[in-house]
């Protein structure tokens, strides 16, 4: 079993990764964290194998949780995969910077997230 | 529509409301300085607005909002000013957005090339500013790294305006770092600008989070300190007055506003208040022994008033301190969590937990006391209550079971709710099983929520059946007897094949029970008050009896009684000599309890017996009345039961 953390604060792109993620199968568990706050609090809680964060957020931004995350011994070696939109790139740049392993960007199909994942995951 | 595309609908409106809302807020403060939050707030709805569209395929909406993002993303970046003219312009776009939205709501879609037209025009009309001052060499590679680009802008602009930049270290406890630093960042909004809020786990303990905080303000570092009461470290900008010497510092000191305190440091601190209270007594009995002596003089008025205030205060620290000890229940809730995960993946039952509620407040003393209850509720949930996935889809359920837990304050009482939508309790199987088990005779007449309270009596649990999940030897009968030793009670509510609901009534603060204490014997014991109707002094002979089971008249109706000495002195005949009768419960569940004596009112801290004295029957906890004064506290809710179930025939178990 794999928990996949989505950190995205728009409820219904939430529930759309959910879903999608979801439809990979069985071995996905999908925890939703609406700010980074929410996000921060999970991570002690649970074991992460892949973080899936946006990057406009309330409270704290997506590339405040990437550094916090790549900077964290414990958690340091969950994937991250960054969700842009068009017009944000540069900070998506920044995200890989700080080592977030890839991203994708807004619209996307649902093959592609799948795809992501994928690749991410493999071994 | 499908259910997503719906919630797509609800949030693009509550997207476009809140960007109204923000831009008539810019509006109004027209000609006072603009609130940066309130410009990148505007900003944020209408970037998460360009980005559902995109998902749900509505390309008007995508264009139309992502050209207005331009825009307000200028706006934010200082590269075009906010005028009345361009506030009127976006706003009149959100009327559009509005429109297309509501289209696409019945299934149209129409060209928004016209709109876009405009945007182009309208952009060209106002002459973009731009001109950044450079960073590179004034701030820290390091911290530039993580900032933001938006973030970036903002440091920038401070800068141009010939602000102070800082930051400042803070660390909080994993449970309500959110709290805290909502409270920190309030008092640095004051200050200046907030830019950026670093999470950080460098130097931090465990349990806790730090945050590395920058912001820009006019005033400097000693002033900051003084304000925030926190050391600040200067990094860039303007420099007024003498120079910090902790600006030079190299290591950023961590300063945490929370203190770990030992549970028990708490307790011996309510102990002491305990031990004040009764003095606070003898000075009231002094204070009536010199009224009745010498009169209402003066000096009888003033100790009045000095024990008046000491009462006052006294229940001040009192509350105090035991809101210290108050915790959110949403830490016991993230425990249960785990246990969902892993049993409905051990017994391959798919189980959702919904969780309500987490932030209602209880001690801890009494949020750790329910955990076990709790776990060993919601594993019960699972392996009885939950059915298989093919049993659902036979039932027209979704495969999918769920688990409701539920928390909410009900006047001095926390309620715990947990609910699963599976079989319901099978009243005829628990029925057999009570017969099977020798604990009610073929032939009694019980309803079906006397039979779910069978279910709380001990040795109902039967080893065979204990399963991995449920099990660990524990029935629901010590689920009951821990609640009640802090002072709740359990219900169940349940319909076949729907759900099965047990509600956990607990107090929110175990300390200071009003009680009465009363006398069985030669013993004193207490009795908690709120489970208390009425008390009646009667004779004998005002008891009848009936079948063996002593009764009394009260009012016209009859009132099952049971002297207490019964209860804890196995072999008695039941008969009843006289004294008082203490009435508890309601209704149906309305009893007698017969006490030899009443001796008065008396606040008391209830605590639990301890695992020595687990399935000792009868007694609620001990309470401390003074100094090395032990007494008992009498488990009304279970007595009350015992009586019940003696006068229906039951047999004792």
């Amino acid at each position: 079993m794999k928990n996949i953390l989505v950190v995205e604060d728009s409820e219904s792109t939430r529930s759309m990764m959910k879903a999608v993620i979801e439809d990979l199968g069985e071995d996905y568990l999908v925890f939703e964290a609406g700010t980074g706050f929410e996000a921060l609090k999970l991570l002690p809680a649970e074991a992460f194998s892949l973080i899936i964060t946006d990057i406009n957020m309330p409270d704290i931004n997506g590339i405040e949780l990437i550094s916090f995350v790549k900077s964290t011994p414990q958690y340091r070696g969950i994937p991250v995969i960054i969700v842009s939109t068009e017009g944000s790139e540069e900070d998506r740049r920044r995200g890989l910077a700080l080592g977030a392993e890839a991203y994708i960007t807004k619209p996307f199909k649902p093959e592609d997230l799948q795809e992501k994942i994928r690749v991410v995951l493999s071994p | 529509m499908s259910s997503s595309k719906k919630e797509f609908i609800s949030e693009a409106e509550e997207l476009l409301g809140e960007a109204e809302r923000y831009l008539i807020e810019l509006q109004e403060a027209s000609g006072a300085e603009v609130d940066p939050d309130t410009v990148n707030a505007l900003f944020r709805s209408i970037h998460t607005l360009k980005g559902i569209s995109g998902l749900f395929g509505l390309e008007g909406l995508k264009d139309l909002s992502h050209a207005l993002e331009e825009i307000l993303d200028s706006l934010r970046l200082g590269e075009m000013e906010i005028t009345d003219e361009t506030l009127g312009f976006l706003l009149k776009n959100i009327d559009i957005l509005k429109g297309l939205l509501k289209e696409a709501d019945e299934g149209k879609s129409s060209d928004v090339s016209a709109y876009l037209e405009d945007i182009k025009e309208f952009r060209k009309g106002t002459a973009g500013r731009g001109g950044d001052k450079q960073l590179g060499g004034l701030i820290d590679e390091a911290i530039l790294g993580v900032l933001s680009s938006y973030e970036e802008q903002r440091l920038k602009a401070n800068l141009r305006r010939n602000r102070g930049i800082f930051t400042v270290s803070a660390v909080f406890s994993l449970e309500d770092f959110d709290k805290k630093l909502s409270a920190l960042t309030e008092k640095i909004k004051r200050e200046g600008e907030l830019i950026s809020t670093l999470p950080t786990s460098e130097d931090v303990p465990q349990d806790s989070i730090g945050f590395k905080i920058l912001f820009a303000s006019d005033k400097d570092a000693d002033a900051l300190k003084a304000d925030l009461g926190m050391n600040t470290v200067r990094l860039a900008g303007k420099e007024t007055g003498r120079r910090d010497s902790q600006a030079a510092a190299p290591s950023l000191k961590s300063i945490s506003t929370t203190v770990r305190v030992d549970i028990e440091k708490l307790d011996r601190i309510l102990n002491t208040i305990g031990d004040i209270a009764l003095t606070k007594g003898a000075l009231k009995r002094i204070e009536q022994e010199l009224a009745e002596t010498y009169g209402h003089s003066d000096l009888v008025f003033d100790i009045h008033r000095a024990t008046q205030s000491l009462e006052k205060r006294l229940l001040e620290l009192q509350q105090q301190v035991l809101e210290v000890r108050m915790v959110p229940i949403g830490q016991i809730f993230s425990r249960l969590a785990q246990i969902v995960r892993r049993y409905s993946r051990e017994i391959g039952k798919p189980v959702e937990l919904k969780v309500f509620g987490e932030e209602t407040e209880l001690d801890k003393f009494i949020a750790e006391e329910i955990v076990d209850p709790l776990m060993h509720i919601v594993r019960n949930a699972i392996d009885h209550g939950i059915e298989s996935p093919e049993e659902r889809k036979a039932e027209g359920k979704p495969e999918k079971g769920t688990v409701t837990v539920r928390a909410f304050q009900r006047g001095n009482s926390v309620v715990v709710e947990i609910e699963d939508d599976g079989r319901g309790v099978d009243t005829e199987k628990i029925k057999r099983k009570a017969v099977e088990k020798g604990m009610i005779s073929e032939g009694t007449d019980l309803d079906d929520t006397e039979l779910i309270g069978l279910i709380f009596r001990a040795g109902f649990s039967t080893k065979e059946k204990v399963t991995e999940v449920s099990g660990r030897g524990v029935g629901m009968d010590v689920v009951k007897e821990r609640i009640s030793s802090i002072g709740g009670y359990v219900d169940v509510k349940t319909e076949r094949g729907a759900y099965t609901r047990f509600s956990l009534t607990i107090p929110i603060t175990l300390a200071v029970i009003k009680s009465l204490l009363v006398k069985v014997g030669a013993h004193t014991y207490a009795m908690p008050l709120s489970s208390i109707v009425e008390t009646l002094a009667v004779d004998g002979d005002a008891l009848q009896s009936i079948e063996g089971k002593s009764v009394y008249n009260l009012r016209g109706e009859l009132l099952p009684v049971m002297p207490v000495a019964d209860f804890f002195e196995a072999g008695s005949d039941g008969g009843v000599e006289g004294g008082y009768i203490v009435v508890s419960g309601y209704g149906e569940r309305r009893v007698g309890l017969v006490v030899d004596e009443l001796i008065g009112g008396q606040e008391i801290v209830v605590k639990s017996l301890g695992a020595y004295f687990d399935g000792l029957k009868g007694f609620a906890g001990v309470a401390e009345i003074g100094r090395h004064n032990v007494i008992l506290v009498i488990d009304v809710e279970g007595l009350t039961d015992e009586i019940l179930l003696r006068h229906k025939g039951l047999l004792h178990v």
